[in-house]
């Protein structure tokens, strides 16, 4: 990646956290309006330099870890700025940036090119890598969101509101925004799984239909859509839902890593 | 040029003595009026609130005499004895009427430190007397100044931005919960003093539904005539409690009114909606063991006090940053003064000059019989020459001058030395 579009990025995302940390503590907007534009910043310059890394392989970058994490920053930032934008609530930017930096700036740092590239190719194939980096990005937004209502909800409860209390987002906003956000990756993982196992039916004669991604995938996109509704129609909707959503990010976390490093046959691309 | 503030306020009068200082509109189009007609002042502008009653002025001249007469104007127009009114009036003058007008609009001066009215109270204070044709130029200055601090200090502190009272704080936090409350609905319980308070406030964020339930039916009546919403009838739980998000209860009763099990019941009925309970009844009126259901929140009375002095106590931190807006916004108006000052003296100096060349000119340079006239206009021009030259200099270290205090000093001293005999522009 070209040294300066690295600096420019993570600058325009490190000042874009520490804005959106004033305006958590300060509450004052334009502080908070300028995070938004360093972040919209930020996300056009990682997009060059993802463009840029990507160009000689002519697809997304995905074959190695820096590729994967580069990208899943960068669709994370994306989720969250649309989120933002959205629901008209700035307060989890202080709180959603740092992984957003540290996802930048570790792919950065990881070797790339280590790898020979997969032999699926083409544009279904990278529609499919591209929406499931989406749809996991888009649940990691979710385990925040959710971490943060669980936080918030609790300081409620026990009636010790502190300072930070007044500056985050109202409890049933941070449910909306995780239950938008997981939205956006049930219907991003649902097509990506779905291209998936298009690729999966041509290249058949190499890969095992039994292999551990399919099912540890099919089992996200289940425990969201349970999440989904339980969140939105049941007596689980508050603390629970938000349990559950953070307990369904771990078993994202481990398709995302365990899965992918040790047991899939298919998805051993770092 | 001089700013002259007398009045009193919350602090240095009991509500018996502000009410009968108070000015209605019209009576400060009026009291502005006099002044500027009887001489009392140039510029004039009346600040009155319920807890205050402030002329800030420029007189005519610059003497610190007319605050006497001021005082003596407020208690002729009111028709209250100077005596009734002895102790409780207060005199600034220039820095200080500033300073004290800045900490007003800041709401550094407010009975409840910070609020967020005194501002609109001064802006429309300065409207009236703007149209009037009552301020000119300096109240202009400070008034435009005022309302700069006054927007700066509620955005750059959190001086107004948390509740201080319990009512407040409550619907706060149930935005907290909720978000806005436009799509929200209420039910209040009693119908007392403080339901009242919540209710406005509900109101004021745009509360969706309000239901009021009472045991005496006349004065819930009463409440919703006066705010809208329905009055439902006492003890039908069953259709009461599974509709508000919000509930307020400030009744007077000897044991619990509502019991775990009808808010258990009424949970179930709402699909576990989160369901907010103010109880704000001594003895409390929300059964405890409310507050461990799932999704319930309970805040009773001592937790609410609890978070108004917490909120107090965060508004008083805040003291020493709205302190220095206002501080820095002093020196801004200062500084204006100074130079409006600087460029009077040095035009009254030059004036004194020119006079004192034309004397000396003709008392030494008529006498010389063989100068012709080209040659004492020639003179002339090197007096002039050299008396702007010896005025340009200190001007311009003046004028350039950081150290505000010095340049006002400065300033004085150089009417002091050179115009003592003068009035002050």
């Amino acid at each position: 990646m070209h040294f300066t579009l690295f600096i420019s990025t993570a600058v325009a995302y490190a000042l874009s956290f520490a804005l959106y940390l004033v305006f958590l503590n300060t509450g004052k907007a334009l502080t908070g309006r300028l995070g938004t534009v360093l972040l919209a910043a930020g996300l056009i310059t990682h997009y060059f330099a993802l463009l840029e890394r990507s160009r000689g392989l002519h697809t997304v970058p995905y074959h190695d870890l820096y590729g994967s994490m580069s990208l899943f920053g960068w669709l994370l930032a994306l989720t969250y700025l649309g989120l933002e934008l959205y629901h008209r609530q700035r307060s989890v930017g202080a709180l959603v940036l740092p992984f957003v930096l540290v996802f930048f700036v570790a792919a950065h740092l990881a070797p790339a090119d280590k790898l020979s590239p997969p032999e699926a190719h083409g544009p279904s194939f990278a529609l499919h890598v591209t929406l499931s980096i989406l749809a996991y990005s888009a649940f990691a937004l979710s385990f925040v969101l959710s971490l943060v209502f669980l936080g918030e909800e609790r300081l409620l409860r026990h009636h010790k509101l502190g300072n930070v209390v007044w500056r985050l987002p109202p409890l049933e906003l941070l449910e909306r925004m995780s239950r938008s956000s997981v939205l956006v990756g049930l219907i991003s993982i649902t097509i990506g799984t779905a291209l998936g196992f298009l690729w999966v039916d041509r290249l058949s004669n190499k890969y095992s239909f039994y292999d551990p991604k399919y099912a540890i995938t099919l089992l996200v996109l289940l425990l969201y859509a349970v999440y989904f509704w339980l969140a939105r129609t049941t007596a689980w909707r508050g603390a629970r839902a938000s349990k559950l959503c953070v307990f369904n990010f771990l078993i994202v976390f481990l398709s995302f890593t365990v899965v992918n490093f040790y047991l899939s046959h298919s998805h051993r691309y770092f | 040029m001089e700013i002259v503030l007398v009045g009193l306020n919350h602090r240095t009068a009991p509500v018996e003595v502000r009410e009968r200082v108070s000015f209605t509109v019209e009576q400060a189009r009026r009291a502005a009026e006099e002044l500027r007609s009887k001489g009392i002042l140039e510029e004039t502008l009346v600040l009155s609130t319920c807890n205050r009653s402030e002329v800030y002025g420029v007189p005519p001249e610059a003497s610190r005499e007319c605050a006497p007469g001021l005082s003596t104007f407020l208690s002729e127009f009111h028709s209250v004895r100077m005596d009734d009114l002895n102790g409780s009036l207060y005199h600034h003058y220039d820095r200080d009427a500033v300073r004290h007008l800045f900490r007003v609009a800041a709401g550094l001066d407010s009975m409840m430190l910070g609020e967020a009215e005194i501002l609109g109270q001064v802006r429309e204070a300065y409207r009236v007397a703007h149209e009037q044709g009552a301020t000119g130029p300096v109240l202009n200055r400070l008034f435009q100044g005022a309302l700069e601090v006054g927007k700066r200090v509620r955005s750059e502190t959190e001086l107004g931005t948390r509740p201080m009272s319990v009512a407040s704080a409550g619907v706060k936090l149930a935005e907290r919960i909720f978000g806005k409350l436009d799509e929200r609905s209420a039910l209040v319980l009693g119908a007392g003093t403080i339901s009242e308070q919540v209710i406005a406030q509900l109101r004021d964020r745009g509360i969706r539904h309000l239901y009021v339930m009472n045991r005496s039916k006349d004065r819930a009546d009463g409440l919703v005539k006066q705010y809208g919403g329905e009055v439902l009838a006492w003890g039908d739980w069953e259709r009461a409690l599974p509709v508000p998000d919000i509930i307020v209860s400030s009744m007077a009763a000897e044991e619990a009114i509502v019991r775990r099990e009808i808010v258990e019941q009424a949970m179930q009925q709402r699909s576990n909606r989160a369901l907010f309970f103010m109880d704000l009844g001594l003895p409390r009126n929300i059964d405890a063991a409310v507050e461990k259901l799932y999704n319930v929140y309970v805040y009773n009375m001592d937790d609410l006090t609890e978070i108004v002095a917490q909120n107090r106590h965060a508004r008083e931190n805040e003291i020493p940053k709205a302190d220095g807006i206002v501080e820095e916004h002093v020196g801004k108006f200062l500084s204006w003064q100074a130079s409006v000052e600087l460029v009077g003296l040095v035009n009254e100096l030059r004036t004194k000059m020119r006079e004192e060349r034309a004397q000396f000119i003709h008392a030494r340079v008529e006498s010389i019989k063989h100068l012709t006239e080209a040659d004492r206009a020639y003179v002339e021009k090197m007096m002039d020459e050299l008396l702007e030259g010896l005025l340009l200099e200190p001007a311009e270290r003046l004028r350039g001058e950081k150290d505000l205090r010095r340049k006002i000093h400065n300033v004085e001293a150089l009417r002091d030395l050179f115009l003592s005999n003068r009035e002050k522009p």
